[in-house]
């Protein structure tokens, strides 16, 4: 049991990271970044070749690095070549499929055998005892959360908020909203490729598909925190994304003990979740008008 | 100061909506200028406006400012010297950020070549707060509220706060009290000529009211059809009535001024 919790706990940190990317990318600048899938697995993949080769450190640094010239691309196209922004998303993350296969010199499977990773070399420190994994993935994720609180209230990070919330004041500030966005998208597939990155190394392995679907889970992680937490200031929902994670991680381990639903429909499951959350301010709307409909109709038969 | 010549836009050119928004206008604005602009519905007066601060670039002819070519400069490089206000408030501020965010961000004009990670200092929420205490309308003491919870008036306000707290050398205001109630509408617009005045800001002005073109500022346009059709100032200004300011038109463009807002302000006001 309290090995399903530390499990939980520790995939709920370090995928926590891809809903901190979306909180920024969706939530702030209001596009819906496809890059992600992509992304994570090229972090993975750099973080996995690289630790293979002997430096898990460098390999981090390495994947954060490449999941931002992701984002870079991704918004060159959207905002330079005037591709739309999801489709925009969709081309980056195509090409990042033969991208990651290069990365993993043309293999669909790269795994860590007898090498160093850095949950290994705390492992081997002694910090942390049993719960060495938890505190690294811990670690990791509130030192990020903590930087894009404080990036997100420097100037800089306030025209990257403006450029979601409305273009014409930033233009009207003197900063060029193409700026905005590509700073705003590098950090969020720089974390997501992070993410990647950590989960690569925890797993001690990178697959070619690993990221399928990682941009719903990553969404549904942030409606579950905001369901839960409310969007009220930055602080509080950075906290929530994380928070929201974890609990995704927990139902996860919950539905995979218990199988109340088959495993294999899970994807099914959170497409579903992440549809109605999103769904359902318009979802109310139209309830209201039907009975708005329903009582005018009544009443208007006399 | 500010200087168009011969400026020229045509909208959808080549087809059946092909729209000559502005032709062949050409305008010289002294330093200190305040000018009230009036015009028919479609004469042009938001497309001169939108040329001047770059939201397009005019087809033909060039836009100086302060003796510098800006006809290619793009828009969010002239905003550093323009200032802007538009008739939609909502178009001015951030709704989700916060009233102390807001300012922040329009400060930011004031600080080419400021390092991106700086935050908003002590000393900057101190000038922000004494700037909104400017504006009597209680927001200095709620620098922590989204903008969004304003009313239009306040938001309008501190638009006009965030475009004027780093005085710019040319403020464009774009029918800005025409979509607020007439109290807020007053309120705004005696805050307008009090910053315009103190700072001495070359300003246009665009109006559908006609008692006001004439009465603000020292210099009254009226547009038509892309052109500027009459441009009076000085002695000859000073002695106009409305009726005055339809007869030339009148006289000038050919017709008469068929902006129903215009008339029915006039008629009210009458």
């Amino acid at each position: 049991m309290l090995y399903v919790i530390q499990t939980a706990l520790e995939l709920g940190f370090m995928y926590a990271l891809v809903a901190l990317a979306l909180f920024l990318s969706y939530r702030i600048l209001d596009i819906a970044d496809l890059t992600t899938d992509g992304s994570f697995v090229l972090g993975a993949a750099v973080s996995v070749t690289l630790a293979a080769a002997g430096h898990p450190f460098l390999a981090v640094f390495a994947a954060l690095a490449a999941g931002a010239l992701a984002g870079y691309v991704t918004a060159f196209l959207q905002t330079r070549l005037g591709v739309p922004s999801i489709l925009a998303g969709i081309v980056t993350n195509t090409g990042l499929y033969t991208v990651n296969l290069m990365v993993m010199g043309w293999s669909s499977n790269v795994s860590l055998l007898k090498q160093e990773t850095m949950f290994t070399m705390l492992r081997d420190t002694g910090i942390g005892g049993n719960f060495h994994k938890l505190l690294l993935a811990a670690g990791i994720t509130v030192l990020v959360s903590l930087l894009l609180i404080w990036f997100l209230g420097t100037r800089l990070g306030l025209s990257i908020r403006a450029t979601g919330d409305n273009k014409d004041i930033v233009r009207a500030s003197s900063i060029n909203p193409v700026f905005t966005i590509s700073v705003g998208l590098c950090v969020a597939n720089a974390m997501t490729a992070l993410s990647g990155a950590v989960v690569g190394q925890y797993q001690k392995s990178a697959d070619i598909n690993s990221g399928t679907g990682i941009v719903v889970i990553g969404l549904a992680c942030l409606i579950i925190g905001e369901t839960v937490f409310g969007r009220r200031s930055v602080g509080r929902n950075v906290a929530a994304a994380v928070a929201g994670s974890i609990v995704y991680r927990f139902l996860y381990a919950v539905i995979l003990k218990t199988s109340v639903v088959p495993i294999e429909c899970l994807k099914l499951v959170t497409a579903v979740v992440v549809a109605l959350a999103i769904a359902s301010p318009t979802l109310k709307e139209w309830g209201n008008f039907q009975k708005r409909k329903i009582r005018s109709m009544q009443k208007g038969g006399r | 100061m500010l200087r168009l010549e011969h400026i020229k836009k045509t909208f959808n050119p080549g087809t059946v909506n092909e729209k000559r928004a502005v032709w062949d206008l050409s305008l010289h604005l002294k330093p200190g200028d305040f000018t009230t602009i009036i015009g028919s519905n479609g004469a042009g007066k938001s497309t001169m406006l939108n040329a001047i601060s770059g939201s397009f670039y005019v087809d033909e002819g060039s836009v100086w400012l302060d003796g510098k070519n800006m006809t290619f400069v793009e828009e969010y490089k002239r905003s550093r010297v323009i200032g802007r206000l538009f008739q939609d408030p909502l178009r001015g501020t951030a709704p989700h950020m916060t009233i102390e965010e807001n300012l922040a961000l329009a400060y930011l004009r004031a600080s080419e070549g400021s390092i991106p990670f700086s935050r908003i200092s002590r000393k900057d929420k101190a000038f922000f707060r004494e700037q909104l205490s400017l504006l009597e309308m209680g927001l200095e003491d709620r620098m922590k509220q989204p903008v969004g919870l304003l009313s239009g008036g306040q938001r309008q306000a501190l638009t006009l706060l965030m475009a004027t707290m780093v005085t710019p050398k040319l403020l464009l205001l774009d029918e800005h009290t025409a979509a607020l109630d007439p109290g807020t509408a007053e309120k705004v617009l005696e805050l307008t000529t009090r910053i315009i005045e103190q700072n001495q800001i070359t300003c246009l002005m665009v109006t559908h009211n006609m008692h006001q073109a004439l009465e603000l500022g020292n210099r009254t346009l009226m547009m038509d059809d892309g052109k500027i059709v009459l441009d009076v100032e000085g002695e000859e200004r000073a002695h106009m009535t409305v009726t005055d300011l339809l007869e030339k038109f009148r006289s000038n463009s050919g017709k008469d001024l068929d902006n129903d807002r215009i008339l029915l302000s006039a008629g009210q006001e009458n």
